[in-house]
């Protein structure tokens, strides 16, 4: 702690260098908690949703429907819970612009296998005793303001219904209030319409669905019971393709892009970059000191001394400027995670972030270190 | 008086590229306590080197050297610094203050080695700078000081762990001829009324003249009696 004054004296000696180069690991740490807090906050999300539900959908594509029927036979696969099915509807709401997100479900099954939307017995029986009736989600409602009571006229480029019109209209039965994880989720702001009714009244695509959600009884038996399911419409026409529903949620993810990979690279670019820049300074900070670490050696410092004493410089400056930037990060998760999902920097990540700090502060700080350990007093007073 | 510096047939070469340069030829030097000794000699005479052996900065190629009692030359660099800080105060011919450092920040420096605490740290940098007529510049920093000044600081420095040996080495080569008397009329203060023994390397004749014996160091020899003695 004595030795304090000289380490701060060393950092502050060319005060501008010292303050760019921590800008420079500030905004180097700031995108790194910012990309790796995302990354980390959906593997979290989705680890934390769906544990025991499966996802089967055709196995040519995830948009192309496969006979309802099929739901009876999926009932009988031993371990299967509850199914609920889901088709998409889409549409918009006056403008195509303000496109709905729209499906067709057994609601009452609906309920049973999404917990999380907090659907009510009594807004079930609503859903049952209008057939046009919608179920929506508090968002949504907030969103355009719509009150239970409301018919709401949904506009579709698909589907056409038995009058031959696009225009379809629905009336509001009940308003859900989903958990905190699923409010941003699409199935936590959606537009839930009657199967039983939509399937009715389109013109084309009749008894088929797009999507079956299963329910089953034990996580760990999901590999056995999505084997067993595909197992029943192959070599069909519709064969399908079960699967978790995290590995469904990442892999659609994947197709939006690979955001592990992404995060990583960018973040693995900018540190590397970083750790030329802060040996560069640190080097190039020793190099203009070396008179004044021969003085510290002439009166009595040990080599090992003087290059604690870089290597603790080093430290402060990139654990100092890795603090001000995850900081930041934490501030920047609160603003960009309402869109993006996760609002918390993940204490892995902050973890992650000081490790790498210190990792950068010994690579860069070593080199110099070494050197003023072996500087030579008489070579270095005499400028050789 | 007893000895407390003793040379014995030292000899020091350089590797300098592929050539091996001799600058010191089996010098023999013995330095009594209290004595304040001038070593004078044209550039390259080898008087730097021989200071920088007797200060525990370098180490002979060949000989001994004993001083304060124990043998330097064959001493490993750990030990080698924890000796200079005990036994030796350094004043340099550019000062070598820690620019962004206060006067009395500089001159607290030494005393980081030592075991003493916060507050009597300062006592004794308060009661050196007093002693070097500083005590009102403790927190200027060396920009802000003239070069005289400058050097009373780094005097100040040397003084304060309270060294065995003050050794100087061109402490007035910077300075004009009227900050120089005032530096070596503290020196000579120091060895008469404090008692330090000093050993000084200087080009000036005038400098000399302030020490109580001067001897010649040329082409790598001290002459084999002083050329003056004064008092």
């Amino acid at each position: 702690m004595k030795y304090f004054m000289l380490i701060w004296a060393g950092l502050w000696r060319k005060k501008t260098r010292t303050v760019l180069t921590m800008l420079s690991i500030v905004v180097a740490f700031l995108l790194f908690g910012l990309l790796q807090g995302i990354n980390q906050g959906i593997k979290a999300g989705l680890g934390d949703t769906g544990n025991n539900r499966l996802w089967t959908t055709a196995r040519m594509s995830a948009v192309s429907s496969m006979p309802a029927a099929l739901m009876v036979r999926m009932q009988t696969v031993k371990g299967v819970r509850t199914i609920a099915h889901l088709s998409f509807f889409g549409g918009y709401f006056q403008d195509a612009k303000n496109a709905l997100p729209a499906f067709a479900t057994n609601v009452d099954k609906l309920a049973v296998v999404y917990p999380e939307l907090n659907i009510t017995p009594a807004q079930i029986a609503a859903m049952q005793t209008t057939r046009p009736g919608a179920l929506i989600g508090r968002p949504l409602a907030k969103k355009y303001g719509w009150k239970i009571g409301d018919k709401i006229p949904v506009g579709t480029t698909i589907w056409t219904n038995n009058d031959g019109s696009n225009n379809w209209a629905f009336d509001i039965v009940g308003i859900f209030d989903p958990t905190p994880q699923f409010e941003r989720s699409p199935l936590g702001s959606a537009f839930w319409i009657n199967y039983a009714y939509w399937d009715e009244a389109r013109k084309f695509d009749n008894h088929r669905v797009h999507q079956f959600i299963v329910q089953v009884d034990n996580p760990a038996q999901a590999a056995v019971i999505s084997s067993a399911i595909d197992k029943m419409s192959e070599n069909s026409p519709d064969e399908t393709r079960t699967q978790t529903e995290n590995a469904a949620l990442q892999s659609q993810l994947k197709q939006l892009a690979d955001i592990n990979f992404i995060a990583n690279s960018i973040v693995g670019a900018v540190m590397f970059t970083l750790l030329f820049l802060t040996a560069n300074t640190m080097m190039q900070s020793v190099r203009e000191r070396i008179p004044e670490l021969a003085v510290l050696k002439t009166l009595g410092f040990s080599g090992g001394t003087v290059s604690t004493l870089v290597l603790v410089e080093s430290l402060m400056l990139c654990l100092f400027a890795a603090a001000v930037g995850l900081v930041l990060s934490a501030g920047a998760m609160k603003a960009v995670g309402s869109v993006l999902g996760p609002t918390r920097l993940p204490g892995i990540v902050i973890a992650a972030g000081l490790v790498i700090a210190v990792a950068l502060a010994i690579i860069s700080g070593l080199p110099p270190a070494f050197r003023a350990q072996r500087l030579n007093i008489v070579d270095a007073l005499a400028g050789r | 008086m007893s000895t407390l510096v003793s040379l014995n047939n030292v000899v020091k070469r350089y590797q300098r590229g592929k050539q091996s340069v001799e600058v010191l030829h089996g010098v023999n030097l013995s330095i009594e306590q209290g004595e304040f000794l001038a070593l004078m000699g044209p550039s390259g005479s080898g008087k730097t080197t021989l200071l920088n052996l007797i200060a525990g900065l370098d180490q002979p190629t060949e000989g001994e050297v004993t001083v304060a009692g124990e043998r330097i030359d064959k001493m490993s660099g750990g030990k080698l610094a924890k000796w200079r800080a005990r036994h030796i105060g350094f004043v340099f011919q550019f000062y070598n203050l820690l620019p962004v450092l206060t006067a009395a920040r500089n001159v607290e420096v030494p005393l980081l080695l030592t075991n003493l605490s916060s507050s009597k740290r300062k006592q004794n940098v308060r009661a050196v700078l007093e002693l070097v007529g500083l005590a009102d510049r403790a927190t200027h920093k060396p920009g802000e000081l003239s070069g005289g000044q400058q050097q009373r600081v780094s005097i100040a420095r040397a003084l304060v762990a309270d060294p065995t040996l003050l050794v100087c080495d061109e402490p007035t080569g910077d300075l004009d001829r009227e900050n120089a008397e005032e530096i070596l009329k503290l020196l000579q203060t120091l060895n008469r009324e404090q008692g330090k023994t000093i050993i000084m390397v200087t080009h000036d004749p005038l400098a000399a003249d302030h020490a109580s014996r001067t001897l010649h160091v040329d082409k790598g020899r001290l002459g084999d009696t002083p050329v003056r003695s004064a008092a």
